[in-house]
């Protein structure tokens, strides 16, 4: 009898690995066939090349590249902030911070990773674009700064949270070997800890990259939804996946080109994701030996 | 004067009092032994001279230990400066993982010394105190975990050595080695005895014979016995000195 029980949850359990791998292997699909369809009206070198993205006007233009540089320009200046500001973060709850306030902190910025992006992106267009164009006149208000800076902070606990991962990782002889060099604990964090954790803190960087490029509330609601082929911070501008959400909530036919190109843009987005997870195992892998 | 002096010493980890009314007083280049049983305190007394135990929450001491005649637990030492004059050798060979010749500048490279003459006149002198230079001479741009576990310790008894020390405190220094580079260790403790002063914690009785001038035996947080190392092999007052060595206990 408890033999068939076995059975029963074994049977159970595969099926619900099956059903991830098939939502998986579905999801690929749609988007590959769309992306196929496509492109049979659509040349690849156009996407590719074109500074023109006009698929919902009169004049079609589909050259991805004014979304690129969008998605772009809001993480670069994402990773901008949190990288820093992460890093010093993870360094100072492993170097310096006593017990008990790394007890306090962590939850805290765990709270700041659990907000809605969507409160992210509100907080983005009332708060902080008002504020910075108390400073930078003539600054739009949509704009790339506010959306980039706003995912910063949205990303800074992952950062966070991966780094002081990596440097908790470091084995404790090598601080003790630097503080009994007469280093101070600055350069025994900087010149020892950070180097010794960097494939880790590698890897939260491309992941947090990743996070940026996929993050699409923020960006939505305060970037704008000009596709533009600009670095310019402070003009209205669209990413990749505000474009999704564009055409998803608007009323665009089902089957038609126009909708297709959702398809067309979220494959661009899923091929730059998988490019950074992989980097990211990569750099995992390759680095990881070093200490066994 | 004694280059290194400890004045009723206690330590305290939380309400646990683990060294007790420690005196004890180290001549100028001399190599002295601290031998005694596991948990008898006397890693912890050696982690007093260049104040390792400071980032212990815990940690509390009483006491007065001097270097040269001044206390350095005084509020006006530096402690980076302090160890730049005490170097330590850790019971793990624990190079970092850069190469060869970046650990052996480290200690310099933190005091911001930036010419390469002198780097490299640093690197090849290190290296060849510690023994370690002919076999690495061709590799100094190699990283530094490639080495073996022998050579490791050794670089990192040349990355200490970089910074020129006086004194050299090491932590069961060839406990993780196999016993040639055990061996090799040993013996560049005996050279390295002409120009520092040298304290080593050892579980090893026979190394403490071969390595030291002077032993000091350590049992429950207590200094039982120090004495030339002649002494305390041959001829021991205390009667637990004498049970420990010849392997009663411990």
């Amino acid at each position: 009898m408890p033999r068939i029980k076995e059975k029963i949850i074994e049977t159970g359990l595969a099926l619900a690995a099956v059903v991830t791998v098939l939502t998986t292997i579905g999801i690929i699909w749609v988007l590959f066939s769309q992306t196929i369809d496509f492109f049979s009206e659509v040349s690849i070198v156009d996407f590719l090349t074109d500074t023109q993205w006009t698929p919902l006007f009169a004049d079609k233009h589909f050259g991805i590249l004014p979304l690129v540089a969008g998605t772009f320009l809001t993480t670069t200046i994402a990773i901008i902030v949190a990288l820093p500001i992460g890093l010093t973060i993870a360094v100072y709850l492993n170097e310096y911070a006593p017990k008990s306030f790394r007890k306090i902190v962590k939850p805290l910025l765990e709270i700041l990773a659990a907000v809605p992006t969507v409160v992210y992106g509100f907080f983005a267009l009332s708060v902080v674009t008002p504020f910075l164009q108390n400073i930078i006149p003539g600054m739009a208000g949509f704009n790339a700064l506010s959306a980039g800076i706003v995912m910063g902070i949205m990303i800074i606990p992952l950062i966070t949270s991966l780094s002081e991962d990596a440097l908790f990782a470091v084995p404790k002889s090598l601080r003790e070997a630097s503080y009994g060099m007469g280093s101070t604990r600055l350069q025994t964090a900087f010149k020892v800890m950070v180097p010794a954790a960097s494939s880790g803190i590698i890897v939260s960087v491309i992941l947090g990259i990743s996070r940026a490029v996929g993050e699409t509330m923020i960006v939505a609601i305060a970037a704008g939804q000009q596709p533009r082929l600009t670095l310019n911070p402070l003009v209205p501008i669209e990413t990749i996946t505000t474009y999704i959400v564009q055409v998803s909530t608007g009323d665009v036919a089902h089957g038609s080109l126009e909708y297709r190109t959702i398809f067309a843009a979220g494959m661009a987005l899923f091929v730059f994701t998988f490019i950074l997870n992989n980097i990211s195992y990569w750099v995992k892998k390759k680095f990881q030996e070093k200490y066994e | 004067m004694n280059k290194l002096e400890a004045r009723n010493v206690n330590v305290f980890y939380g309400p646990n009092q683990v060294i007790k009314d420690v005196s004890i007083s180290i001549k100028k280049n001399t190599v002295t032994a601290f031998i005694g049983p596991s948990g008898c305190g006397k890693s912890t007394f050696l982690r007093l001279f260049n104040r390792m135990n400071d980032y212990i929450d815990i940690f509390k001491m009483e006491g007065r230990i001097e270097i040269d005649g001044s206390d350095i637990y005084d509020k006006q030492i530096r402690v980076e400066e302090l160890r730049k004059q005490i170097g330590m050798v850790f019971q793990k060979p624990n190079p970092f993982p850069k190469t060869i010749y970046e650990n052996v500048i480290y200690g310099l490279r933190i005091q911001g010394i930036k010419d390469k003459k002198i780097l490299d006149e640093v690197v090849e002198k290190s290296l060849k105190q510690a023994a370690l230079w002919e076999e690495v001479k061709d590799k100094l741009k190699n990283s530094a975990l490639a080495l073996s576990g022998g050579q490791q310790q050794r670089l990192c008894i040349a990355r200490t050595l970089a910074v020129a020390p006086t004194v050299i405190l090491m932590d069961e220094p060839a406990s993780a080695l196999d016993p040639i580079s055990s061996a090799k260790v040993e013996e560049l403790i005996y050279e390295l005895k002409s120009q520092y002063t040298i304290v080593i914690v050892t579980h090893n009785m026979q190394q403490a014979g071969r390595v030291s001038d002077t032993t000091a035996f350590f049992y429950m947080g207590e200094l039982v016995e120090h004495d030339s190392t002649k002494m305390i092999f041959t001829n021991p007052k205390n009667e637990r000195t004498q049970n420990y060595i010849t392997g009663r206990f411990g």
